[in-house]
């Protein structure tokens, strides 16, 4: 039984073979191994002594941690829901049978192209005060002109979520937009001929019709929250001080500049179980759909 | 106002918006541009938005050296990752949607959440097992590196599109004496152009914009353009040559860039069914 | 060409068995169609017999071969799809000679079957487009192509002409069986369409919840249904049923509605004196008589050679067929008496035919 089994199904395990060893190694192994690195005392190097949960107390007791969860959740919070509402407006204005759509969505989608680490030159380059814009401005006369919102803690994440938002919008536009022309023509007749507006149309009709496509935007805008670093390494470097920090830098700093892997690891444990808890329902939800889906 | 009148102001309203925010989307490629193009002495004096006065290319030239080496470095490992990563997937996503295995409805419940993981928690014990194998920092290393991150998204891109064949495709090639791989190679990969030119969009702009794995596990040797240019703005001491900068900045957006600009709509298409399901 | 031989095939998904041991044997050229309601297993019997899923207990035998272990292809047998599972990138000569040039037959051996097998369906003409460019009908007969070619010792057909629309379906279902003729092959055929059944099938298994209910040629399934579901199943429109208890008074036997109608009948089952009872008519079998049971006339559908006409009577709804210009209105009460010698009894409890002596 099991022989002929085996020999129906060989070259199908065969052809799993990379896949699987991908994900035992890397996908469980690894974050099985790194989730026990974070309960012992390793420093330089990867220590067998149990310590309990000590580098996760030391962890939340290291300022520049609470920090870089801080920063992460206010500039996530930013960034999606600016994304999310000049991605949908955009989304709304190409819906309008406009001329040159191609064009402009050849221009809005560009960005997306691009790395971080380019999209974080540029706006570096363009937001430092002593040649940018602040100094356009005071060129032209106006001498008392402030905008060096990059270089103060209070407001360098603005700075960061602007750029993002300008690298990120096109993706919300290009989904929802999608979303827009799929929704039946025979909805917005039945609204003009009940005499809804076109706004109140959108509010009330069409927009929660697109509930799907808002929820992958969002777990895609959130994806790029967590891994958030790239644009940080290019535009602010974490500072002014600490005040753009964020936690993949932060274990990224500690693993290699600082060689403190325990703390790191209890940090990376910490991100996934915050991943797991936010994202995980939604997948297995997804996940079991399929399956059933998947029965004949 | 007439209906008319109400019409047109609308119109109006809807292209400036429409413009606007174009501007504001190309406003930094301009500057770009156009720094590139100036002499320090004009930036330093001048105005971002201005256009070069006495414009020049050796800003690029210099650029250009510069990242040679990193050029070539991204070209050698985009090459095998693309390939591997996207065989590796369509191969899985086969397997998995046809061939009724016992647990691969958990192998694809790890890959749909493992999409999402961040790296930061993979990169300590990644390291460790490639320097075991003496692979950590090679050419190598850092191909088995993204095909392992790009085994997530490739995967359940290939499975969803093979959900949506019909299956008696398959059971008609499985009843016509076909095999495991021949149903691969003569009928199911055959089918798959529309999902490969995605998959190699979607592979191509991440693989070649990566910053990260390359930085942590390509190794001196083996530095992507992004690496480099990173290392070129942002640690050099002394004056920066913001000129320089720009150029370099462009040089290493331009591979992606074209690949946009060619793919076109399936570009959209790309983005979009990365979304890993939606 | 074979024989099949279905012998106590079992079919579980998981914990849910969805065929419970099934027997069928088909001889060697003959046609059998596989019917009953969607979720009846006939299905699954059919991809069990082609290897496409696994039998979880019982034997297949081709040829009288136990094939429970081969895979698909040394099964020696050909299938058509409902949707035709047409090859969307090879052309229509390269769909039909796909199977032999995975056997490695020579090119002009592929030409010269390809080639016969068009001439066969008339597909000539048709060798170089792609499937996309041609009708349902020509794809539907590309797949039959495909099976052709093979030379199979079975052919199996999985509810091939569902995606045809009504006439061309008609048409379709002369052409398999003028085929069948042709080629004398041994053809299992899947239909939840029992018109198609009785049109085409040599022998017609009727299945329904996982068990074989009845197997038999189409007139013998009509004229001595084995159970109620047959019974209901076959013929359009759908056989009568009328429940009561069967009472012999005065040596002539009566079925006694539960509103207390009486139904006249001619004969019954021996010693059901008393026995509760449903009372089988087709609806070309309840004739508008001077006397019997009262019946509300409702809707009347006149179709030319014959009338349909619904009718309420003893809390039963009851189809009668008939073929006089008789023209109800609704509302009318007519007099209805099934034909003597084509009544058929069931027992209440278990469905099963009684045989009237």
């Amino acid at each position: 039984m099991m022989k002929i089994w085996l020999r129906r199904n060989f070259s199908a395990l065969m052809a799993l073979s990379p896949a699987l060893l991908i994900v035992l190694v890397v996908y469980v192994g690894c974050t099985i191994w790194s989730v026990r690195i974070s309960l012992t005392d390793s420093h330089i190097l990867p220590s067998d002594h149990y310590v309990g949960l000590h580098n996760y107390v030391r962890l939340l007791n290291t300022d520049r941690w609470n920090t870089s969860v801080g920063n992460l959740v206010f500039f996530g919070f930013m960034f999606i829901i600016a994304s999310l509402v000049t991605g949908t407006l955009m989304a709304i204005l190409m819906d309008q049978r406009i001329k040159g759509e191609a064009l402009f969505r050849t221009i809005y989608l560009y960005p997306l192209a691009m790395s971080f680490i380019v999209t974080g030159l540029i706006w570096e380059w363009i937001l430092q005060p002593t040649l940018g814009i602040q100094k356009m401005m005071r060129n032209f006369g106006f001498a008392h002109f402030h905008f060096d919102w990059i270089n103060h803690s209070s407001t360098v994440l603005y700075t960061v979520a602007l750029a993002a938002v300008w690298q990120g919008s096109g993706l919300v536009m290009a989904i929802m937009l999608a979303g827009l022309r799929g929704v039946d023509d025979e909805i917005w007749k039945a609204a003009r001929i009940e005499g809804i507006s076109p706004v109140r149309t959108y509010i009330s009709i069409v927009l929660p019709m697109l509930g799907g496509a808002i929820a992958t935007v969002t777990v895609l805008l959130a994806l790029t929250v967590v891994r958030l670093f790239d644009l940080i390494i290019a535009m602010t470097g974490g500072g002014p001080g600490d005040s753009s920090e964020v936690p993949a830098k932060f274990i990224y700093d500690y693993l290699f500049d600082h060689q403190d892997i325990g703390l790191a690891t209890a940090a990376s444990t910490l991100m996934l179980g915050f991943v797991l808890v936010f994202i995980g329902p939604w997948q297995i939800w997804q996940w079991r759909r399929d399956v059933r889906g998947a029965g004949r | 106002m007439s209906r008319a009148r109400k019409h047109l102001a609308a119109r109006v309203a809807i292209y400036t918006c429409l413009i606007a925010m174009a501007l504001f989307v190309l406003g930094p490629l301009y500057v770009m541009v156009i720094t590139s193009l100036k002499h320090m002495s004009e930036i330093s004096s001048g105005n971002i938005l201005a256009l070069p006065h006495i414009p020049t290319i050796a800003p690029w030239l210099v650029s250009a050296h510069k990242l040679s080496a990193g050029f070539l470095n991204s070209v050698k490992i985009l090459i095998p990752s693309v390939i591997i990563s996207i065989a590796v997937g369509a191969i899985a996503g086969y397997a998995l949607q046809f061939w009724r295995l016992p647990g691969a409805s958990l192998l694809v419940l790890i890959l749909l959440i493992g999409a999402f993981i961040p790296y930061a928690v993979f990169i300590y014990p990644l390291v460790r097992i490639l320097a075991f194998f003496g692979l950590f920092g090679t050419l190598t290393g850092i191909v088995i590196v993204h095909t392992t991150f790009g085994l997530p998204v490739m995967t359940i891109l290939f499975k969803n599109f093979y959900s949506s064949l019909p299956v008696e495709l398959f059971k008609a090639a499985r009843v016509d004496g076909a095999g495991f791989w021949r149903i691969f190679a003569s009928i199911v990969f055959p089918m798959s152009t529309p999902i490969v030119i995605v998959a190699v969009i979607l592979q191509v702009t991440g693989i070649w914009n990566d910053f990260l794995l390359g930085l942590v596990f390509a190794g001196r040797d083996n530095m992507p353009m992004t690496v480099e240019l990173n290392n070129i703005v942002t640690t050099t001491t002394g004056t920066r040559f913001y000129n320089q900068d720009m150029a370099a900045t462009i040089l290493t957006a331009a591979v992606p860039l074209l690949v946009y600009l060619v793919s076109g709509r399936w570009f959209v298409r790309g983005i979009t069914a990365g979304a890993v399901k939606g | 060409m074979a024989s099949v031989d279905v012998i106590g095939v079992r079919k579980a998904f998981g914990h849910v068995e969805v065929v419970h041991g099934v027997d069928v044997t088909i001889r060697d050229g003959e046609f059998v169609i596989l019917v009953g309601p969607s979720g009846c297993g006939k299905t699954t019997l059919l991809r069990m017999i082609a290897g496409l899923e696994n039998v979880t207990s019982g034997e297949i035998r081709i040829g009288g071969q136990i094939v429970n272990d081969l895979p698909p292809k040394m099964r020696d047998i050909a299938m058509v799809f409902q949707n035709y599972a047409l090859y969307p990138h090879l052309t229509v000569g390269q769909n039909m000679g796909f199977s032999l040039k995975l056997k490695k037959a020579s090119p002009a051996e592929i030409n010269s079957r390809v080639a016969e097998a068009a001439e066969i369906l008339g597909l000539q003409s048709l060798l170089d487009r792609y499937p996309r460019q041609l009708s349902g009908g020509q794809r539907q007969r590309v797949a039959m192509g495909r099976a052709i070619v093979r030379d199979p010792q079975v052919f199996l057909f999985d509810e091939p002409l569902s995606n045809l629309d009504a006439k061309l379906r008609v048409a379709m279902r002369a052409e398999i069986k003028e085929l069948h003729r042709r080629l004398a092959t041994t053809t299992v055929y899947v239909t939840h369409d029992q018109i198609e059944a009785m049109t085409m099938a040599d022998k017609i298994v009727v299945m329904h919840g996982g068990i074989v209910e009845q197997i038999g040629a189409p007139l013998e399934l009509y004229d001595r249904p084995a159970n109620q579901f047959v019974a209901g199943f076959i013929g359009s429109p759908a056989m009568n049923f009328l429940s009561g208890t069967l009472n012999v008074k005065g040596g002539t036997p009566h079925l006694t509605l539960a509103d207390g109608a009486e139904v006249p009948l001619h004969k019954a089952p021996a010693g059901s004196d008393g026995r509760p009872m449903v009372l089988g008519v087709r609806p070309e079998n309840l004739l508008v008589a001077q006397e019997g049971l009262a019946a509300e006339v409702g809707v009347v559908e006149p179709m030319g050679s014959e009338t349909q006409i619904a009718v309420k009577a003893g809390g039963h709804a009851l189809i009668c067929l008939i073929r006089d210009r008789l023209m109800p209105k609704p509302g009318d009460m007519l007099r209805l008496a099934p034909e003597p010698a084509h009544v058929h009894f069931f027992e209440a409890e278990t469905g099963r035919r009684i045989d009237a002596v």
